[in-house]
């Protein structure tokens, strides 16, 4: 089984590949679903300790949303798609400002917005990774947490945790200039997950 | 007074007087010792019920059966005797609701079951708890009475 310790720097560079492929999809989704022009940094892969990890998005207390989607098939993991919790109420307003103007308030509406925004995005990064490694995968429905980052962070980082002592995150942030909105699109496959990845892109024997 | 941060899958005890505080406790469960008679505390933040069922257990403080057994231990080292020894919970919280039912979900409550098989085993009592829930926790532990800060989300500030 493969070690997140043990990843040479060219594996690495593989996955930060697979994070940009997958991003580049996802900011156009983004893109076309605002109107708005969004641009993204290139994704970065790192690894945490636990103890390290609750403070990755700041401090472990900020309180955030957090969209989380189970992916399985030939891949299998989460996704999560965290945004600060005034970024959110930003995206919202931008997105039902014509329909029905945003209350400032996370109703039954607003809530499925952002699943909407989370299942868009996920299914954009995913078919953009299934077509380049052509591996099968399925995407589960979005649920959502308004939460401290910390707590929010702990449930994929509990499935890491049987079988790993680090996490690994495939990391990408989306801006939206004019309003700044930053979200952080976590990649969390399975450290089993990560041998048929690298298999798929013929980079691990 | 000394004040120490502990991270998921970390384990810290200190003498009196100080402050032990894990901030984000989600579906990992924070157990708080404290020996009422030298005011010694503890605190262990860990993520998983049983070390025997990981395939990955050499860190010790991740598993509730090794890290608060381990725990215990660094307080007995301090000073602290077992039989003066009360635990308290916090945390093991369901953050998301996922519909399918996959086991990952029950895990903030089998955290909790576990801690307290473990403490029920080790001889310690449970004088408080705050567990379960859909929130986030952060908690703080005082050497000087023992008591156990929670703050959350929306969910109030609680003394335990």
């Amino acid at each position: 089984m493969l070690n997140f310790e043990n990843l040479t720097s060219f594996q690495i560079d593989v996955l930060r590949e697979i994070g940009n492929i997958g991003s580049g999809n996802a900011a156009t989704s983004f893109s076309k679903m605002l109107g708005k022009r969004i641009e993204m940094n290139i994704p970065e892969v790192k690894i945490f300790d636990f103890k390290d990890l609750s403070e990755i998005l700041g401090e472990a207390e900020t309180v955030v949303v957090g969209l989380l989607l189970s992916i399985t098939g030939d891949v299998q993991g989460f996704i999560l798609f965290i945004l600060e919790y005034e970024q959110a109420k930003l995206l919202v307003e931008m997105l039902l400002s014509e329909l029905s103007p945003f209350t400032g308030e996370f109703g039954e509406l607003e809530i499925s917005v952002l699943k909407e925004v989370g299942n868009i995005l996920s299914a954009s990064y995913i078919s953009a990774l299934s077509t380049l490694t052509n591996l099968r995968i399925v995407q589960g429905v979005p649920e959502i947490a308004i939460d401290m980052a910390g707590a929010i962070l702990s449930v994929p980082a509990i499935e890491l945790g049987k079988v790993s002592d680090t996490v690994l995150f495939i990391e990408t942030q989306f801006m939206q200039d004019e309003n700044t909105i930053t979200g952080n699109f976590f990649l969390v496959p399975d450290l089993e997950t990560y041998d048929n990845l690298l298999h798929a892109l013929g980079v691990l024997d | 007074m000394v004040k120490v941060k502990v991270g998921m899958a970390d384990l810290c005890a200190l003498a009196h007087p100080g402050i032990l505080t894990t901030l984000g406790l989600g579906s990992c469960v924070g157990v708080a010792l404290y020996d009422v008679k030298t005011k010694i505390i503890g605190l262990s933040h860990f993520m998983l019920p049983s070390s025997s069922q990981s395939k990955s257990n050499s860190n010790i403080a991740k598993f509730a059966d090794t890290a608060i057994v381990k725990l215990l231990d660094d307080m007995i080292k301090l000073g602290a005797s077992r039989e003066t020894i009360q635990a308290k919970l916090a945390g093991g919280a369901q953050m998301f609701s996922f519909t399918n039912g996959s086991d990952i979900m029950r895990i903030g409550e089998r955290n909790v079951i576990s801690a307290r098989q473990v403490l029920k085993e080790l001889g310690i009592d449970i004088v408080a708890e705050d567990v379960g829930g859909n929130y986030g926790r952060t908690i703080e532990l005082y050497s000087l009475t023992g008591k156990l800060l929670v703050k959350t989300i929306g969910h109030g500030v609680k003394e335990i």
